[in-house]
């Protein structure tokens, strides 16, 4: 953001820069900029709260009356520990010839459903897989961790991608599961951590790196720290 | 798993040097344009997603609210912006701001680039100083840039 600020700036525009990672945002510099210690993803801090969100819009807005390049700190942090995870109900098996993973995706498409259809769908599944492919997709990942070399197990793209749609779709449907706004990662933690699909994925994920692949195409099957 | 430690990853990162920082001094913010341009390679359903390595822009209509999130990254929380466009994107905040008169005017057109690019020559040579020339096109006098 900070290298968009400098060249949008030298095109003329007058610009205010919001950084989630203080030693980024101060050592890359932008004309103006502030420092938000949030969770990465929310760089307005917290969802369906116009009345903070409007707070650190006021304070990033004042630093257009500064009459030189600063960089400051909104006063308050918010922190993610790492404890709080989703707590979701999950279907409960339908088909015992289905693999658990994949008979889970498909339990939860309802939940899917209502949560697109009351929120719209900006992370869930359909950058690479469908709704609909989302359990073949699934599938995939079953095979890769029990022993299928990646690109025999008929996975649907380039794997990070698709692993990508398959915790945006969980994401989603425990958005209308649980009922509440969840903090920050606690969605992350639930998928990787509750759900069969999350935990094949990681699997898939180890299974890909036992076996030589490139360091690319495992690495960001899942967030980095895993 | 928590948020400092996908944090901590990006502890290595070369960050830009830019040797001089150009600052312009905006017309007062309730006579100016405002734009928000954000890092989160938004774009609507019916554009392009954003490749891996793109280093292009999508630009973003004020008046739709069908923002979907393309960006490749594993490293953030999605739920927010599934929640909450404004937690990303304040399009909302700022309509609002225009309306009690803080802000002169919200941008007919917004923009998003990819945020994940580990080579930003291109983006410092092309498409930024496109991105701005569109928005200059577009009377736009501040811009607030979003992260994600």
């Amino acid at each position: 953001m900070s290298t968009l600020a400098h060249v949008f700036e030298a095109g003329g525009i007058a610009t205010v820069t919001l950084g989630s990672i203080g030693a980024h945002i101060q050592g890359s510099a932008p004309p103006r900029g502030l420092w938000c210690d949030f969770p990465l993803g929310r760089p307005l801090g917290k969802p369906n709260d116009a009345e903070f969100q409007h707070r650190v819009l006021t304070h990033a807005f004042s630093l257009l009356s500064s009459p030189e390049p600063i960089v400051e700190k909104f006063a308050e942090s918010i922190a993610d520990d790492g404890s709080e995870t989703m707590a979701c109900t999950l279907p409960p098996r339908h088909d015992p010839n289905l693999p658990v993973a994949v008979d889970e995706a498909n339990g939860l498409r309802p939940a899917y459903d209502r949560a697109v259809a009351k929120l719209g769908n900006r992370v869930g599944a359909g950058r690479t897989v469908s709704a609909d492919d989302i359990p073949a997709a699934v599938q995939a990942f079953v095979d890769i961790a029990e022993g299928t070399p990646w690109k025999q197990a008929g996975v649907p793209g380039i794997p990070a991608r698709v692993a990508q749609d398959i915790r945006g779709y969980y994401e989603t449907a425990a958005l209308a599961l649980a009922e509440h706004a969840p903090s920050a990662w606690a969605g992350t933690r639930w998928f990787f951590e509750s759900t069969e699909a999350g935990r094949t994925i990681v699997a898939a994920r180890k299974a890909m790196a036992d076996s030589g692949e490139k360091h690319g195409i495992w690495f960001y099957i899942t967030p980095g720290d895993r | 798993m928590a948020d400092a430690d996908v944090k901590a990853l990006t502890s290595g990162l070369e960050l830009p040097d830019f040797e001089t920082t150009t600052f312009n001094t905006p017309r007062p913010l309730a006579e100016a344009t405002a734009a928000i341009v954000s890092s989160a390679s938004l774009h609507h359903p019916d554009q392009d997603d954003f490749a891996p390595t793109d280093t292009g822009y999508r630009v973003l209509e004020a008046g739709r609210r069908d923002y979907m999130c393309g960006h490749w990254s594993p490293n953030f929380d999605a739920t927010g912006i599934a929640l909450d466009i404004n937690t990303v994107f304040p399009i909302d905040r700022l309509d609002e701001l225009a309306a009690e008169g803080t802000i002169g005017k919200v941008s007919d057109i917004h923009m998003s680039y990819a945020g994940n690019q580990f080579d930003l020559s291109a983006v410092r040579m092309d498409s930024g100083p496109a991105g701005a020339k569109l928005l200059r096109d577009h009377e736009v006098d501040v811009v607030l840039f979003t992260p994600v």
